[in-house]
């Protein structure tokens, strides 16, 4: 495996504060023995969210299991990207079989590691399964429901990017309502995706009282890096869901893949939690409460909603649910705000 | 060992034989048997180191198999009719992979309508999936071809489904001689894979493909079905050698040497064929058959050198290609391309429908005559069939097509008992 060495820069972000901590609290991708899991020369966009953080993700999954781990990775997005034959950018064992098997394709990478290992042919070898909202929420949910009810020792990562972004952006049970897709045009009287039931697969997680649940967004990588690392201390099944924009499909500047996961999380709109057998134990406060307007406004998925007679009801929706999330997630620091 | 044993357990002990090390299966009739019996058998701890993994559809089953053969593990799984369909886009991912997955198809018809009975619809709508498929003929050669599957497996690095009549030999009792753990472990070794999942040396399984390969890839898959068409009599003749009985190989002739009419066939039906072709030799008729163990690869030119006396074929199928007719009889015809044998396709037994020797005798008697259409359906009943043709012309909302005929039927065997 090869490794690139790394070089120390004053970042002005946390990956500063590096040399100041203990080794073990360093940031994965600012350890000289980082693994580059996905390695640079794949071909995703520019500002792809989905690329940050699968890289991060599966960095500190190596670095966690000593890198003595295993992937499957769903149809989509990461998949193509990351192997266009005869390249690949992974690093760690990799395998692709279809959209909807991931869950149970890891399952089966489990259990006979399960078996090597009582047999004394392999270490500790772990599993992850990866896949995009539509390999997660859609077509690959029966399995990955599955895979949580055995308890199957598997970590699961959804790279939630709100649509099928590698067949040209459709809609996915994960489509947040009022957004634009290829098949959810801003036309006729509700413009943009309609306003379902929702389908948050995170809580559906939580409802399978598996030992570990999370969500997070690419704007705090230390909190994923720290997610996937405390996943790993668990056995048995644990989900990640990770909010990844996608520059493509959601209309936005490749430069502001950050900053608009920054603001789903300070409106409220996607809440970052963790759960422990079903009951959550951990709620990322917003920092600095922002109205949902100020997500929705630089991505031209959203931009019917802000035309000559802005969609003042629809956005008023919009943040109604923003608001639920804030009761029920209790995202708000009560003393501070 | 003799043993007096249910098909499906005789198949469970034989898998269990061959040390799987992950077996994952959703129960459907008449697989049920197997995966019961091997579960029970790790549930035990009676076959050792070995996960049994219940999964929650028949494509999470397949999909299981592939990580876990993936991942170096000798894997099995079982399934029938709907389950099969169910699991068909693993189905050839697994081949596409070069998985060495070994599975049991307890054939079955597939709905609609539904019907859990007896015919090869299942196994042979995976025709083209790129798997190895290997029909048995009793549940001797059901036990027996399951340890050969493995081998074959392997050996090639490619997935090989095992098909078995259901109920007719998943669930008949009947004596088979079960190997001894010894002389399976001396035919089989472990397992070798040539592509592995391994941290200490990764590799990417399953890239994207381009036009610049994807056809050399498939040709790859290809070619490892002509090599089975030599490992298969090899593995075969090895396996007489070990355990003392012919079982497995690409045909099987029986009273060919001066045959003018061979029977052609698959599975278990053979054993009807042969009694009433013993009658009508015993009766002075130059007849004989030809069973079809490895239906893919399809052994052409075993079949070809087989055919090559006779005067005419019959196609005994419990398949049925709706819109041209016989598959099985497709492919004997492209065996037989350029030699002048008559041949005649007759579709039989679907859905678990009897097929008696009485009904056999009469038609094979037909086909000496030359008197067969080229396409027969065996045991047709058409009173039924032109009673719904008729209540279609007559009537636009002529209701559901099978509930119809359950109804005609119902009322015909009131009438005739
Ligand atoms: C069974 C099947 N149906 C449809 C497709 C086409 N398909 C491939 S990737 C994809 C979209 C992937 O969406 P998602 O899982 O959200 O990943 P993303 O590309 O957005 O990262 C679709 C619809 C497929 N490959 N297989
Ligand atoms: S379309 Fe979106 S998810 Fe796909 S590579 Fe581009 S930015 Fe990433
Ligand atoms: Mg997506």
């Amino acid at each position: 495996m090869s490794f690139q060495p790394v070089k120390f820069y004053q970042t002005g972000t946390f990956t500063v504060g590096n040399r100041l901590l203990e080794p073990d609290q360093r940031s994965v991708q600012a350890n000289m023995e980082r693994t580059n899991s996905l390695n640079s020369g794949h071909r995703a966009c520019q500002g792809c969210g989905e690329a940050l953080g699968a890289r991060y993700a599966i960095d500190a999954a190596m670095h966690a299991t000593n890198k003595q781990l295993i992937a499957a990775n769903a149809t989509g997005c990461l998949e193509v990207f990351s192997t266009p034959y005869p390249e690949t950018s992974w690093q760690i064992p990799w395998i692709h079989s279809l959209f909807g098997n991931a869950a149970a394709v890891a399952t089966g990478i489990a259990a006979a590691m399960k078996v090597k290992r009582k047999k004394g042919l392999v270490g500790d070898v772990r599993v992850v399964a990866q896949g995009g909202d539509g390999g997660t929420t859609d077509i690959g949910f029966g399995c990955l429901s599955g895979m949580f009810e055995r308890n199957d020792d598997v970590l699961y990562i959804c790279y939630d990017n709100g649509g099928y972004m590698n067949t040209g952006v459709q809609r996915s049970s994960a489509t947040p309502p009022a957004a634009r897709t290829a098949t959810t045009m801003p036309v006729g009287p509700e413009p943009g995706n309609p306003f379902g039931q929702g389908k948050f697969v995170p809580a559906i997680a939580m409802a399978h009282e598996i030992p570990y649940v999370a969500t997070a967004t690419v704007a705090d990588l230390r909190d994923l890096e720290h997610k996937v690392k405390k996943a790993m201390t668990f056995r048995g099944a644990r989900y990640i869901h990770i909010l990844v924009p996608c520059p493509l499909g959601w209309g936005a500047a490749s430069r502001d893949t950050m900053k608009l996961s920054r603001l789903a999380k300070e409106t409220g709109l996607f809440p970052v939690f963790e759960a422990q057998y079903g009951e959550i134990t951990n709620s990322t406060k917003i920092r600095r409460l922002l109205p949902v307007e100020e997500y929705l406004r630089p991505q031209k998925r959203y931009a019917h909603l802000f035309g000559k007679t802005p969609a003042v009801e629809t956005i008023a929706r919009l943040q109604a649910l923003a608001d639920k999330n804030i009761r029920r997630y209790a995202l708000l620091d009560k003393e501070a705000n | 060992m003799l043993k007096q044993i249910e098909g499906s357990h005789a198949v469970a002990e034989a898998v269990a034989l061959c040390r799987p090390e992950v077996i994952c299966a959703y129960p459907i009739s008449p697989q049920t048997h197997i995966v019961e019996g091997v579960g029970e058998m790790v549930k035990s701890g009676e076959l050792e180191d070995c996960e049994f993994i219940n999964v929650e559809s028949e494509f999470a089953a397949m999909s299981v198999a592939i990580g876990s053969s993936a991942a170096g593990a000798r894997t099995y799984t079982a399934t029938a009719s709907q389950g099969l369909l169910f699991m068909v886009e693993a189905v050839y991912n697994a081949s596409g992979l070069g998985l060495p997955i070994v599975m049991t198809v307890a054939n079955r018809a597939i709905g609609a309508p539904i019907n859990i009975w007896n015919d090869h619809s299942d196994s042979i709508s995976q025709r083209d999936s790129g798997w190895i498929q290997l029909f048995a003929e009793t549940n001797q050669e059901a036990l027996d071809l399951h340890i050969q599957a493995f081998k074959l497996a392997e050996e090639l690095s490619h997935p090989v489904m095992v098909c078995m009549d259901g109920f007719i030999l998943t669930h008949a009792y009947e004596r088979v001689d079960m190997p001894t753990q010894a002389q399976v472990d001396a035919f089989l070794p472990p397992y070798e894979p040539r592509q592995v999942l391994d941290p200490a040396e990764p590799v990417s399984i399953g890239a994207m493909v381009g036009p610049e390969a994807f056809a050399e890839v498939r040709y790859l898959e290809h070619e490892k079905q002509m090599r089975a068409l030599e490992l298969i009599p090899a593995i075969a003749k090895e396996f007489k050698a070990g355990f003392g009985r012919d079982s497995g190989g690409l045909v099987r002739g029986y009273c060919m040497e001066d045959a003018e009419t061979v029977i052609v066939a698959m599975g278990s039906l053979l054993g009807t064929i042969k009694d009433t072709v013993d009658a009508m030799r015993a009766a002075g008729a130059k007849i004989g058959v030809l069973g079809i163990v490895s239906f893919r690869p399809f052994p052409l030119d075993a079949v070809r050198a087989a055919l090559m006396g006779a005067k005419r074929v019959v196609v005994v199928e419990k398949t049925f290609a709706v819109g041209i007719g016989g598959i099985l009889a497709t492919d004997i015809r492209t065996a037989m391309d350029g030699i002048k044998i008559l041949d005649y396709t007759v579709v039989a037994g679907l859905g678990g429908r009897p097929i008696t020797k009485k009904s056999l005798h009469e038609l094979f008697e037909k086909a000496l005559r030359d008197d067969l259409p080229a396409l027969t359906f065996l045991d047709l009943d058409w009173d039924i069939v032109n009673k719904q043709l008729e209540r279609e012309r007559k009537k636009r909302r002529s209701g559901p097509a099978a509930e119809n005929i359950l109804r005609d039927v119902g009322s015909h065997v009131a009438q005739h008992s």
